[in-house]
């Protein structure tokens, strides 16, 4: 448990080797421990269209958070479907070296997830959580769609939009987009967003996000640290409003883990099912299929 | 389970032009790798530090300004202060021969000038991996 110590210590060789096992399906211990003592994190997901200036958002919000408290940053980026291979880009905004174990980034890949919030960011998220990281940003893919996973997974759910784009506000018309907790109007320094907030006003209408709360909007400019202040205000109201369901919020997060994680054990086995089965009637070959996997689960075939 | 091998491509030097750093990062992303990519000027202590965090398999770095000798061993001195072992360190750009071989010296797994096959990097990568994880 040496690495774990050292972990504990905030050496973030450490912290990031015990993440490397969890990718590779191992240390399940490292997190059950640390799971145990952690559950206590403030997760903010930040999400939005691509180019909307999500990672320059957290880079912000780091310069903020980072004196007062440790911050954790998961960057989740998309994998290519052909060669499960990703373009990791988001690190380019977030340029300072900070004092070692006060702010922990790290990036990692969708790697196919439906929902593109993995198995494996869920696995980081506690980790980060029991070693004292808090808040800990979730920044995911949002091209255009908002994933629904991941309001199962953050406290506080933040969509990052600009005026510059009138698909985002046709998007959010079509409900394709997911309410937010908050919204941030950004690039507010080369656009006037006052008529933009107003068409998202109306757009959101009464709508209330999943505590019954009205989300807030905030006019932001990222790259200048405008109005980053009146996000980190708008924040931790939602998250003091939130403090006592926050609970149940761990718990639906496990929960989730464990579901990605059946999913995961179980998914080659009906792709390579599905790949072999015969098609001369493709009710045979459903019946058939579901008899393999039915063996499948019945003699331990699975792992 | 494994992950794919995860690479950390960076541009040092103070020059402004990325594209062939970018050039890489892509075809290793083609070639099934994670490829973290953190844009132009990086300093070896920055290097470093995102490679501790990200844990990559592969630091590769890009240099065009002809101060290779100055930054690489400087990086090489950071990695091993750091007990960065297992890393393995490419460099690409516009450097020679005798200034390759210098630098394969003294530590650095492989040195490509520009236009090098991404097939043959890749290649190289997987196997120097699949080496230092045994
Ligand atoms: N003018 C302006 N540009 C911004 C702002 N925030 C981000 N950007 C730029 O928008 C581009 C995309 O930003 P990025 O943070 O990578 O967006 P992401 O894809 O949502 O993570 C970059 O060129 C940023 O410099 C802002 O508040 N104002
Ligand atoms: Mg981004």
């Amino acid at each position: 448990m040496e690495l774990l110590d050292e972990a504990l210590k905030g050496k973030e060789m450490a912290i990031a080797k015990i993440l490397t096992l969890l990718e590779r399906g191992k240390g399940l211990d490292y997190l059950d421990y640390l799971a145990s003592i952690g559950g206590k994190a403030h997760i903010i997901g930040i999400t939005g269209p691509p180019g909307a200036g999500k990672s320059t958002l957290i880079s912000s919000l780091i310069e903020r958070y980072y004196t007062t408290r440790k911050v954790g940053v998961l960057l989740i980026e998309p994998s290519s479907p052909i060669s499960f291979g990703s373009f990791m880009g988001n690190r380019i905004r977030i340029q300072r070296l900070y004092p070692e174990g006060r702010v922990f980034i790290r990036s990692l890949g969708s790697r196919g997830d439906l929902g593109g919030i993995s198995r494996d960011s869920i696995m980081m998220i506690e980790v980060l959580d029991g070693l004292g990281f808090d808040p800990i940003i979730v920044e995911t893919v949002g091209a255009g769609q908002i994933d629904t996973d991941i309001t199962s997974i953050a406290d506080t759910n933040i969509i990052v939009i600009t005026p510059a784009s009138g698909d985002d506000i046709q998007m959010l018309k079509a409900g394709i987009m997911e309410i937010g907790d908050i919204y941030v109007i950004n690039k507010s320094d080369l656009y006037n967003s006052d008529v933009f907030v107003i068409s998202l006003k109306n757009v959101l209408g009464s709508a209330t996000s999943r505590y019954s709360l009205r989300p807030e909007i905030v006019k932001v400019s990222a790259i200048k640290g405008e109005g980053v202040d009146e996000l980190i205000i708008s924040i931790e109201k939602h998250w003091s409003f939130i403090k006592d369901n926050h609970r149940e919020n761990v718990e639906r997060r496990r929960r989730k883990l464990i579901e990605l994680y059946l999913r995961n054990l179980i998914s080659p086995l009906i792709v390579d099912t599905a790949k072999k089965v015969g098609l001369s009637s493709i009710k045979d070959a459903i019946n058939s299929s579901h008899n393999v996997l039915k063996d499948a689960l019945c003699h331990g075939k699975i792992l | 389970m494994e992950r794919p091998i995860k690479v950390l491509i960076a541009k040092v030097g103070l020059d402004g032009h990325d594209r062939g750093a970018k050039v890489i990062a892509r075809g290793l992303k083609d070639q099934g790798m994670e490829v973290v990519y953190t844009g132009l000027r990086q300093t070896p202590e920055k290097i470093v530090r995102t490679a501790i965090q990200e844990d990559v398999d592969v630091i590769g770095i890009s240099i065009l300004s002809g101060s290779h000798m100055e930054l690489i061993p400087n990086l090489l001195n950071k990695i091993k202060e750091n007990g960065l072992s297992n890393v393995i360190v490419i460099v690409g750009g516009i450097i020679p021969k005798e200034d390759a071989q210098t630098l394969i010296k003294m530590g650095v797994d492989a040195v490509y000038p520009p236009g090098s096959s991404m097939k043959e990097i890749a290649d190289f990568i997987r196997k120097a991996v699949s080496e230092k994880r045994r």
